[in-house]
């Protein structure tokens, strides 16, 4: 089977500073990645980089067949049109860390949106799909509030089923409740756990290491830029090869 | 004060006033929405744009901010005729206060976009919306709501600033009530007038924009 996601090679510098300094990670279908590694290890700016929130330098990414962001023409790297590359975002689905919801929306128009203006789907389609969304992620019930009207965690799960409705082929999400009170934590990752659970192809940065030792098919490592370590959790959790890591576990919260 | 005989006079110069009320809302109306709309390019350009576009528009702002409007109105009557192009009074105030307005508006309009947090575009843009439709959809939406208790308040400014127009001999209210008053003596009681309908007509203003700030508040 051909893997779902590949980057190879990957380099980004914010100015003078790289951030990324040579990234390569594969993943098939329904694989679930969690990233870790310490503050400023480049976890977010890999998402980013897969999102095309962010450019890059060198290297590439490919989704689902397709070279992500940038084309080879002629010996030469040029960046995707702005169209290309707005088509390409919505491939990937993006939970924040801060949800982001539109706070002049109610929470089904929230999930409505990219429907209607990426996929162009007509409204009543559109409804369906984001009702089907927040009815599983427990949701339903709160579809016409406004984000300013629910909780950290409801607006989170609204997030994600922002997301997942445009039926991306992967789902990024960055440290998706770390911004939440403890006791809303559980809800948010029982629906990230539903979602693994059915097949979702996930790529997350999280800080709950239990978690990521419970829902991933791979754990990896980052530090300074690179991954550092990579592997099944129960090796990366159990028996973890270098200094680097045992330290960073030493100091990590279970 | 002799108030049966003001009566009587305001009855007979109520066609002079009225023309001179219409002159005034004609002015403001069209001062406000031309202004507006040059202001919300302006607030894009000082957002998005290119730094020289940037820089050149910085100075168009602080320059309109910076001159009286007095100046302003005096500049765009006189300065432009020398330069051959032809104004008429009624033109060239509303030219002025336009350009007042632009200003305003362009630096509201830029502190209301730079006020939405940066994860408002990358959620938007994450869906897959082009830069196009997250300022209409996403970022518009919010800015406005921001925007409109101090838009009106430029609103209002204008309204009061028309008054300046009387200098270049437009009739508009406050030269219409001197026009008026010239003939009848009764300064106090037309220029109380005059204040009270400048009054009445940003109050109706401030409610309607409270109105619509209400309704399109969100919870
Ligand atoms: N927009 C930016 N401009 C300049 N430097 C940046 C920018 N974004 C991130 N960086 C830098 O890049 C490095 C990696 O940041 P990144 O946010 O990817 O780390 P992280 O692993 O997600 O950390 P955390 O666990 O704190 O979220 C950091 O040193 C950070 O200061
Ligand atoms: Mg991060």
């Amino acid at each position: 089977m051909s893997p779902i996601l590949t980057i190879s090679g990957l380099h980004k510098s914010f100015g003078k500073v790289e951030v990324l300094k040579g990234i390569d990670l594969t993943m098939q279908q329904g694989d679930v990645v969690s990233l870790i590694g310490s503050s400023g290890s480049g976890k977010t700016t890999l998402l980013r980089c897969v999102n095309l929130l962010e450019d890059f330098e060198q290297g590439s990414i490919e989704l689902a067949g397709q070279s992500i962001g940038y084309k080879q023409e002629g010996g030469q790297r040029r960046r995707l049109s702005e169209r290309e590359i707005a088509r390409q975002r919505a491939m990937t689905g993006m939970a924040f860390q801060q949800f982001n919801l539109f706070p002049h929306m109610t929470a089904i128009r929230n999930v409505m949106l990219g429907l209607i203006k990426t996929k162009k789907m007509p409204k009543d389609e559109a409804r369906a799909i984001a009702e089907k969304w927040l009815e599983r992620v427990g949701m339903g019930q709160r579809r016409d509030h406004y984000p300013g009207q629910l909780s950290g965690g409801q607006q989170q799960r609204v997030a994600i089923a922002r997301a997942i409705a445009m039926n991306p082929q992967i789902m990024l999400f960055d440290e998706v409740t770390s911004a939440l009170d403890p006791e809303l934590v559980a809800e948010v990752l029982a629906v990230v756990r539903d979602l693994a659970n059915e097949g979702m192809t996930m790529l997350l940065v999280t800080h709950e290491m239990r978690f990521a030792r419970d829902v991933s098919s791979k754990v990896v490592f980052m530090h300074q830029g690179r991954i550092h370590e990579e592997g099944a959790p129960e090796q990366i959790f159990g028996a973890p090869k270098t200094e680097r890591l045992q330290g960073f576990l030493a100091n990590s919260e279970f | 004060m002799n108030f049966s005989l003001f009566l009587t006079e305001l009855w007979n110069a109520r066609l002079s006033l009225l023309s001179g009320l219409g002159d005034t809302i004609l002015i403001s109306v069209a001062s406000v929405i031309l202004g507006s709309v040059l202001g919300v390019f302006v607030g894009l350009a000082m957002t998005y744009g290119a730094k020289w576009l940037r820089f050149v528009v910085r100075l168009y702002i602080d320059f309109l901010r910076g001159t009286p409007v007095f100046v302003l109105i005096l500049a765009c009557f006189y300065i432009l005729s020398v330069v051959g192009l032809d104004l008429t009074a009624f033109q060239a105030g509303v030219l002025a206060l336009t350009l007042f307005c632009s200003s305003h508006v362009g630096e509201i309009v830029r502190g209301a976009l730079s006020a939405i947090p940066q994860g408002q575009t990358e959620a938007a843009k994450s869906v897959g919306l082009t830069f196009g439709q997250t300022f209409v959809y996403v970022l518009l939406p919010q800015a406005l709501r921001q925007i409109l208790p101090t838009w009106v308040n430029t609103a209002t400014e204008i309204v009061k600033a028309s008054t300046l127009l009387s200098i270049i001999g437009v009739v508009e209210l406050l030269l219409a009530t001197q026009q008026v008053i010239s003939r009848t003596y009764l300064s106090l009681e037309f220029y109380l007038f005059a204040g009270f309908v400048y009054f009445l007509l940003n109050f109706v203003i401030e409610q309607a924009g409270r109105a619509v700030e209400r309704r399109i508040s969100i919870p």
